[in-house]
């Protein structure tokens, strides 16, 4: 119970996808402008994320670990996860439509989104086991979704604000992001700290 | 030949996918600690540019429309495997050094962007050459990236002591908000140089966006406009 905690505390602050790992940093510029578009995104993320753990995890471990094929773990995993997509898209149109207007024009995007084919080759590569997996899945998944909205809220007040010409737009949004990225260092040491 | 080098400097410069079109850019942070890591990342993100679009514009009667996205993921996906098995034949330790980015070339927006706009729709001669304009303007920016970064942040460069002994090297460059910021003010500059605003970032210069959904159009090009 200490190890998931660690591991989705840990996915969440100290090593979030977003600002230290740089994944998914496209959609995070691009689609943090408003709070709500920023909410809906990253809930499509964390569905995806969980969902594409939950089916690569057991195909690398059942199927492509046995047989020698680890290496056509990129070609399947990104298959499986753009196949997934498409799926879940088709599902939720058909049977939760409401949840499909919430969700429906983010999801095509998280194909491309590096998070997700990053969240499950990081679970290969750190060997975790299926329900840390998961676990792992569902912080970087929050993760994302505390750094977009957190964003979100920053970047309201950068376009309002005046800027020298050549920062305006894009650079001063990096900057800010640098900004906090900062803060989220502070959290580095306290997940080992907590749990002692 | 004329045309050709016109389509080899569009992806050096004035379609510079990283300074001037803001694609690939999680690659472009996270590996850029050193310029070394630049260089590697930048080749690495060549090869399987050229390779795809090679391939693609070779295969591209052959491929339906309706399918021609998840067929470019997998002609992409497996340049990734060659190159990531070469690198561990070869260069281990870069290899090491970029670790689970090198195989998140796969989702690099740049590979997939060529292939939807250019390599679908032009020769083989043609494709290849926008393939090496835009591999070697990824790797230019990341090695300014890379440069700037290990030179404030640890005082050396390519590996060798520089600024070391003058300052104190600041580690604030070498971290990831580092890169958000130098990245930033790179931008700036270019910005300030070609004297026009750097596109605003985002899924709406991602080609790859309008082709994989409204998403990016709905939410960034109404904004814009």
């Amino acid at each position: 119970m200490k190890d998931m905690m660690i591991i989705l505390i840990g996915a969440i602050l100290v090593d979030n996808f977003v600002l230290s790992k740089f994944m998914g940093v496209c959609p995070f510029l691009g689609v943090s402008k408003k709070v709500n578009s920023a909410f809906g995104m990253s809930l499509a993320v964390i569905f995806v994320m969980l969902m594409a753990t939950a089916v690569t995890y057991p195909i690398y471990t059942g199927l492509l670990a046995p047989n020698g094929l680890e290496y056509l773990r990129i070609v399947v995993f990104i298959l499986i996860i753009a196949l997934f997509v498409q799926m879940v898209e088709i599902v939720l149109k058909r049977f939760i439509p409401s949840l499909y207007k919430a969700l429906g024009v983010y999801l095509p995007l998280i194909t491309t989104n590096c998070a997700v084919l990053g969240v499950t080759l990081l679970n290969i590569d750190n060997e975790y086991t299926f329900a840390e997996s998961m676990v792992n899945a569902l912080g970087g998944g929050l993760g994302f979704m505390l750094a977009l909205i957190l964003f979100a809220g920053i970047r309201q007040k950068i376009d309002a604000s005046e800027l020298p010409k050549a920062f305006k737009g894009m650079p001063a949004t990096l900057v800010a992001a640098a900004i906090v990225s900062v803060s989220f260092v502070g959290f580095g040491g306290v997940v080992e700290g907590m749990f002692q | 030949m004329k045309g050709g080098l016109k389509v080899f400097l569009n992806g050096l410069i004035k379609e510079n996918p990283v300074l001037v079109l803001m694609l690939g850019m999680c690659p472009s942070l996270a590996v850029t600690t050193v310029a070394k890591n630049g260089i590697g990342m930048g080749l690495a993100t060549t090869f399987v540019l050229l390779g795809s679009n090679v391939v693609i514009s070779l295969i591209k009667k052959l491929i339906p429309k309706a399918v021609r996205l998840p067929s470019f993921i997998v002609i992409i996906a497996g340049f990734v495997t060659i190159i990531g098995f070469l690198m561990k034949a070869y260069l281990p330790e870069l290899d090491k050094a970029l670790g689970i980015y090198l195989s998140l070339i796969v989702v690099n927006c740049i590979i997939l962007a060529r292939a939807e706009i250019f390599a679908s729709q032009n020769g083989v001669g043609k494709s290849a050459l926008d393939a090496l304009g835009m591999g070697f303007g990824f790797t230019l920016a990341l090695f300014i990236l890379g440069s700037v970064r290990e030179l404030l942040g640890a005082g050396t460069w390519m590996g060798l002591t520089v600024t070391k002994d003058l300052f104190e090297p600041i580690h604030f460059f070498v971290t990831p908000a580092g890169g958000f910021f130098v990245f930033g003010v790179i931008i700036a500059i270019v910005g300030m140089i070609t004297n026009r605003q750097p596109k605003s970032a985002g899924c709406q210069n991602c080609p790859s966006a309008q082709a994989c959904g409204r998403a990016g159009l709905e939410n960034t090009g109404k904004e814009n406009a």
